[in-house]
């Protein structure tokens, strides 16, 4: 049975030098939500070009549903939806002509576009602005019309290049509401994102991409149960006392805010229990960090020389996000 | 089948796109061609007499209608083309099962589409300083559709390479203009020195002008077969050179 993506041995090296992709092996099976997290100059994007044919690559293989993009491009192309990262429609077209246009280009009939388009348009909220030109819209439309674009030859891989950038928490989240009823409809998705809450969130397997390599390629919830330590914010009753606490790592931060740093075989009672010996009361909690963050900078610190433990990360993702 | 639906729907865009700006497409050859009949037609060539056995109004009718063809063809797919590579937009076309010539079939019918129809409205505006003739209707209708095509791909070309907006206009400025103005619009290359005469042999659009000029008054300055033959090797060459760019994808691709 043929997967939805394969990637064997991908390399690309760009004029001047730069070896962007220094053979990367990826597998994406069909129906699966999969996120391709990287820093920024990863590889990434690249290798999305190479995927859908922007970016020409220097070795490797890559096939689409099981057609190889050097012997049978057009049929691995009509398998794929993009929505790239930068805008990339004419800015003075109308929707309307943008997604008619665009079903055309993948051989669908005049008439069944105008229908895909107006239910598109409709579901991603952009019904009312289908006669204006696409610079009118707000940023956070723009994404959606780049969605509505990908959809319209109904792709069964929607491939997703950070596609909720700049985009305000209730339309991401509107987003997301859609990108998991299409993933239920069993269009493969893979999505790149910056914000690795969506990534925790949306996906089930994951591939960590650094320097043009895969240094990790397992399932979401493997990856997260490799952590250790997960930091925890407590708010506190105002006190003038000094806290103590045994048996874990802790901050005060002010005289209401504790962090505590907690090992994942522990729990969390010792630390109330401890608290309310010394009269202090907990108001409210919440993780300081998303865990996946976490994860992602020790992965990715791993390559440079210092290599530091997933503890340590973790720390050093929480005082990032501070 | 998918293919004539992905044509038609690149043909529709560039037909939307040079309507939609028709104060910048269409509008302007009208009133350049009308000052051209006011000036070289009416204030000059009365004095000028007559060229070629029609009075010099006449003469230069097919030549004015062909070079704003020429020149609405080229900057058309120039312009759309470029545009279409700044803004990204042609991704929509890349990405998609596009074969390659359905890519270049598309913008170079849109060029010609633009080409033709401005050609239209420079002729309808013509009849207003002068009868127009027709000697031969085919030879009219073929010069026109190939050159246009011919320059189409001439544009395409320039547009592939070009890095920005100047480099669209420097093909135009430095090399179309000149060759057209040398191209025999407005004057028969038989009253050029022999040296000269020469020298315009190997102008392409010496033939083209001649060409229709055939197909209007009938007389030219070149033989309409090898003036057919020239247009015809320039359209392989630059659809062969349009296609191993975009196969190669020069300007498109990384």
């Amino acid at each position: 049975m043929s997967h939805a993506l394969e990637i064997k041995s991908l390399e690309k090296t760009y004029k001047g030098g730069f070896q962007a992709l220094k053979g990367i092996d990826l597998t994406v099976e069909k129906g699966d939500f999969f996120a391709l997290l990287g820093p920024n100059g990863a590889g990434k994007s690249t290798t999305i070009g190479v995927i859908t044919s922007l970016v020409n690559k220097s070795q490797g293989q890559v096939k689409v549903f099981g057609y190889d993009i050097d012997t049978d491009l057009e049929k691995a192309k009509s398998f794929i939806g993009l929505v790239p990262q930068e805008f990339n429609f004419n800015q003075f077209e109308p929707l309307m002509n943008i997604l008619v246009n665009q079903a055309g280009y993948y051989g669908v009939e005049r008439t069944v576009a105008i229908e895909r388009a107006e239910k598109y348009l409709k579901k991603l909220e952009l019904w009312d602005k289908r006669d204006n030109a696409a610079r009118m819209l707000s940023g956070g439309m723009k994404r959606r019309l780049m969605i509505a674009r990908a959809l319209m030859h109904e792709p069964q891989m929607l491939i997703l290049d950070e596609p909720t950038a700049g985009v305000d928490i209730e339309v991401r989240r509107s987003m997301w509401d859609f990108l998991r009823e299409l993933n239920s409809q069993g269009i493969t998705i893979i999505l790149t994102t910056h914000y690795l809450e969506e990534a925790e969130m949306l996906c089930r397997n994951i591939a960590i991409i650094d320097g043009g390599e895969i240094v990790e390629n397992t399932s979401m919830k493997a990856l997260l149960a490799q952590l250790d330590v997960e930091t925890f914010v407590l708010d506190l009753s105002p006190h003038d006392k000094k806290i103590t606490l045994s048996d874990t790592e802790y901050r005060e931060l002010n005289d209401h805010t504790l962090e505590v740093d907690l090992i994942k075989s522990h729990t969390l009672n010792p630390v109330f229990a401890q608290l309310t010996e010394q009269n202090i009361n907990v108001l409210s909690m919440r993780n300081k960090s998303n865990r996946l963050e976490a994860l992602f900078v020790n992965l990715i610190s791993k390559k440079k020389p210092n290599k530091k433990s997933i503890n340590a990360s973790a720390k050093t993702a929480n005082k990032k996000v501070n | 089948m998918n293919n004539a639906i992905a044509l038609k729907s690149i043909l529709t865009k560039e037909t939307q796109r040079f309507l939609r700006i028709w104060v910048q497409t269409l509008v302007p050859p009208a009133i350049t061609i009308s000052l051209y009949f006011v000036i070289f037609g009416s204030l000059i060539g009365s004095r000028i007499g007559e060229m070629g056995g029609f009075d010099y109004m006449s003469f230069i009718v097919p030549g004015l209608i062909m070079m704003t063809v020429i020149t609405n063809s080229y900057s058309n797919v120039a312009s759309s083309f470029f545009s279409a590579k700044w803004q990204r937009n042609i991704e929509e076309m890349l990405v998609a099962p596009v074969p390659n010539w359905v890519i270049v079939a598309g913008y170079v019918g849109g060029g010609m589409a633009r080409g033709i129809l401005v050609g239209l409205i420079v002729t309808l505006v013509s009849l207003l300083f002068v009868d127009i003739k027709i000697h031969n209707i085919w030879v009219i209708i073929a010069t026109v559709s190939l050159t246009s095509a011919t320059f189409s791909l001439g544009g395409l070309i320039n547009a592939i390479f070009a890095n920005s907006f100047d480099d669209i206009s420097i093909i135009p400025t430095f090399v179309l203009t000149p060759l057209t103005y040398l191209g025999g619009v407005f004057y028969s290359i038989s009253l050029l020195p022999e040296f000269w005469q020469g020298v315009s042999q190997i102008n392409p659009i010496v033939y083209m002008v001649n060409a229709f000029r055939y197909g209007f008054l009938g007389i030219s300055d070149v033989n309409i077969v090898t003036a057919f033959l020239v247009i015809g090797f320039f359209i392989v060459t630059l659809f062969t050179i349009a296609m191993v760019l975009i196969s190669k994808g020069i300007g498109l691709r990384s």
